[in-house]
């Protein structure tokens, strides 16, 4: 018997059926946002002492139903809170802070560590206007965090954490971790808000 | 001069096609890569607000997700009010307590400490929703919270 050659499969049509897959994926894909403002709430036991904090230290934020801005008691606009936070932290008005680069006033805060920022909203502030508030506010510990980084070591913060993070680096971790801590404690986040 | 003679029918060969299946397919993988099946099916508008000093949530099985906003053009008889989706459906202030407890059970005892909040809320939504969720949050211990929102400009695009 004659040995017949099997006839080709026409995969003409394959292009169609991975289209169709393709479509499919294409519209059930939704990119998921996975980052974020991480923030952390204070435990519900109230302490029984009360903390006596200097009303200089504090850096009073005030947003109310109409999403204006009420900074220190002053009308502010949100570019410019940033700028305003920025000085309220690097102030050091005591002198213990060598490292800071602010004015000195002794009318404003002491020292990084002492400084509070307390942010307090209405029930009609739009979630919009809360979220960029406290996005300006991240970003200004995170502007001095990343001069201080700068200047100790010559790298910005944001990029000391990315190094920390990374599974492939190759430095030394546990000497990096002490530069994180040592950062964080010279600028430490203390945002309170006001229930 | 028949060596340059004019050829026959002047067409344009038709384009090869072959390799279009192979473009398709690594479309194709990327997508199905890429693709993350929704969880939830949202009822609600959410439409995330913009920030840029994000950070990532990093363990995905490791974070509670919390939805608020206005019912969408479907769940109208829900009212325009925002309201609080858990998992599948519309919820309570009141019923976190209960959802977070849920979502503790499901996880492996060790693991409780790390679990995150999520909050995905509709830029609209006002605080005293989000005020009230955070309470709830504290009660019940959960204080590991983030807020999602998108990577962009605050001042921009609205």
């Amino acid at each position: 018997m004659a040995k017949r050659a099997a006839p080709e499969v026409n995969a003409g049509s394959m292009a169609d059926i991975a289209f169709l897959l393709l479509i499919f994926f294409l519209v059930t894909t939704t990119i998921e946002t996975d980052s974020g403002i991480n923030r952390k709430l204070p435990p519900i036991e109230e302490s029984e002492e009360d903390v006596i904090i200097k009303q200089k230290n504090i850096f009073t934020v005030l947003v109310n139903g109409k999403d204006q801005l009420l900074v220190e008691d002053e009308l502010m606009e949100l570019k410019n809170l940033r700028k305003a936070a920025v000085e309220f932290l690097d102030n050091g008005g005591d002198g213990t802070c060598d490292y800071c680069k602010g004015k000195k006033d002794p009318s404003s805060s002491d020292n990084p560590d002492k400084a509070i920022i307390s942010l307090k909203n209405d029930r009609e502030t739009t979630y919009k206007t809360y979220i960029a508030v406290q996005n300006e506010l991240v970003a200004a510990y995170n502007q001095l965090r990343d001069s201080r980084a700068q200047s100790l070591y010559g790298k910005s913060f944001a990029e000391m954490e990315a190094n920390y993070n990374d599974v492939n680096w190759p430095g030394n971790k546990t000497k990096l971790k002490e530069q994180i801590e040592q950062i964080k404690i010279e600028y430490p986040q203390k945002l309170s808000e006001v229930q | 001069m028949s060596k340059f003679k004019k050829k026959k029918g002047g067409e344009i060969p038709a384009v090869n096609t072959a390799a279009l299946p192979d473009i398709v397919f690594m479309l194709l993988f990327f997508f199905m890569v890429a693709t993350v099946m929704r969880q939830n099916t949202l009822m609600i508008e959410n439409n995330l607000p913009f920030a840029d000093q994000v950070e990532k949530l990093d363990k995905k099985d490791l974070v509670m997700y919390i939805y608020a906003g206005k019912p969408s053009a479907n769940y109208k008889q829900y009212g325009t009010e925002a309201k609080i989706q858990l998992n599948d459906k519309f919820a309570d202030v009141r019923d976190i307590a209960a959802f977070i407890a849920a979502e503790r059970a499901s996880k492996r005892e060790e693991l409780i400490p790390f679990l995150t909040t999520a909050l995905k809320v509709d830029s609209d939504a006002n605080m005293g929703l989000i005020g009230d969720i955070k309470q709830e949050l504290r009660k019940v211990n959960a204080l590991k919270i983030n807020y999602t929102t998108k990577k962009g400009s605050v001042f921009g695009r609205n």
